[in-house]
């Protein structure tokens, strides 16, 4: 079968790659172009370990066909620290001890970009809601929910 | 297992090419399809897609709303003309599920999902599909029970009246996670009022059947009456009638049965 080719732009870099037919983004992502930040949970939507934005949306990259984002911006995590400088989100989760084992993580970080480039002063209430799609065994979430509140509070939510 | 992508920029085509492959599946939001695909579904061997503006469309303005079959959770959140439609959209996975599934998708969503699908039971909605020489209107009812066939053809879109009042529907998503998960029983009523009483009951129920249904031994309780305590006593027991839930992960089908009642009377009665 033939592949088809398909061009995006991936944190801020054009890139091109040669995907099979039914591909789905979180494959292409992780052993096409090499970006391990996304992770494999369930392949069904329901964990939210493979959380990217896809145009600044909040989307699950294991339910995305890979041509699908042709032309389009897909945000991964490796993508929002500013060279050597931590995204305030990661410097709040590694302040308020947001991650044990690190595999939520990804997916956690992600989703909560999508709520703080929305709503910059989240509730407690909205930052459950926001990462609500996510699942994390080790923390009990109240550490994620305080660090995405310390960040949101403690410095200027960076676009 | 590579499978063939196609996207058509109109619904007419993607109709054609999916009613003339077996194989084929149309790819909307990406939650089932592409689920399928992940665990290895080889009965499909090729993906339809179409470009085509119409299935994005909302029309809400008067009184009966017109849904495109692409519209996701998250555009029907955003708009306020389809309020009464906020409470079964917000029930449904996460931001991102809802950023990406779509109205059209829910109605072939297989238990425990397809609660927007019980809402649009209860408000009586048509679905609006693309046949050989044009579309057709089907009441949901009609279309659900049939779902199995209707794989070959394209669902374009949905419509329906919008309730009697604000009080008129009510709808309730029984999960073991809050506020996202699949559903143990998810609820939706329609309830018009004429002089007090109850004209054109409708309840809907979904994750008691293979696909949601109507609860007709309850709307039979509650049609000409007024919605007091006994006649929210005699729905709720009948709610169970007609109904042959199966087992999962979430819950029992006995589970289900026995507390089918006890959601209907709380909703009813509007307790939380």
């Amino acid at each position: 079968m033939t592949k088809t080719a398909l061009q995006f732009h991936h944190n801020g870099h054009d890139v091109a790659i040669f995907v099979d037919g039914g591909t789905n983004l979180l494959v292409a992502l992780r052993e096409l172009i090499g970006d391990m930040t996304p992770k494999f949970g369930c392949g069904q939507g329901g964990c939210g370990a493979c959380s990217v934005l896809i145009d600044g949306e909040l989307h699950l990259s294991c339910l995305t066909l890979a041509e699908t984002v042709a032309g389009r911006s897909v945000e991964t995590l490796d993508g929002i620290k500013d060279g050597p400088n931590l995204h305030p989100l990661q410097r709040a989760f590694a302040d308020n001890f947001a991650a044990q084992c690190g595999y939520c993580t990804p997916g956690m970080l992600m989703a909560a970009k999508a709520l703080l480039d929305r709503n910059p002063q989240p509730s407690r209430a909205e930052v459950v809601e926001a990462i609500s799609g996510n699942i994390c065994r080790c923390t009990g979430y109240e550490p994620i929910i305080n660090a995405v509140l310390a960040a949101a509070s403690g410095g200027r939510a960076r676009a | 297992m590579p499978v063939s992508v196609r996207t058509f920029a109109s619904s007419g085509e993607a109709a054609a090419a999916l009613s003339a492959d077996r194989g084929a599946r149309y790819l909307g939001g990406g939650t089932l399809v592409m689920r399928a695909l992940n665990e290895g579904d080889v009965s499909i061997s090729s993906v339809v897609r179409a470009n085509d503006h119409a299935l994005m469309r909302i029309d809400a303005a008067g009184p009966r709303v017109t849904i495109g079959a692409g519209v996701t959770f998250a555009r029907i959140l955003a708009e306020r003309d389809l309020g009464f439609l906020h409470a079964p959209a917000r029930s449904i996975g996460g931001p991102a599920v809802r950023n990406m599934g779509t109205v059209g998708g829910n109605l072939f969503a297989p238990n425990p999902y397809g609660d927007f699908t019980v809402a649009l039971l209860a408000l009586d909605a048509v679905v609006s599909m693309q046949g050989g020489l044009g579309s057709r209107d089907v009441p949901i009812e009609e279309f659900l029970q049939s779902r199995e066939r209707q794989a070959g053809t394209l669902v374009l879109s949905i419509s329906c009246q919008k309730p009697a009042s604000a009080e008129a529907f009510r709808y309730r998503k029984i999960a073991r996670i809050k506020p996202k998960g699949g559903s143990v029983i998810t609820l939706a009523a329609h309830l018009p009022m004429s002089s007090g009483r109850i004209i054109g009951a409708r309840v809907a129920l979904g994750s008691m059947a293979p696909t949601p249904i109507r609860a007709r031994s309850a709307e039979r309780a509650l049609e000409g009456r007024s919605l007091d305590a006994s006649t929210i006593g005699a729905a709720a027991a009948a709610a169970v009638e007609g109904t042959s839930p199966g087992d999962n992960a979430l819950a029992s089908a006995w589970y289900r049965r026995e507390i089918v009642g006890v959601h209907l009377r709380r909703l009813l009665s509007g307790q939380e």
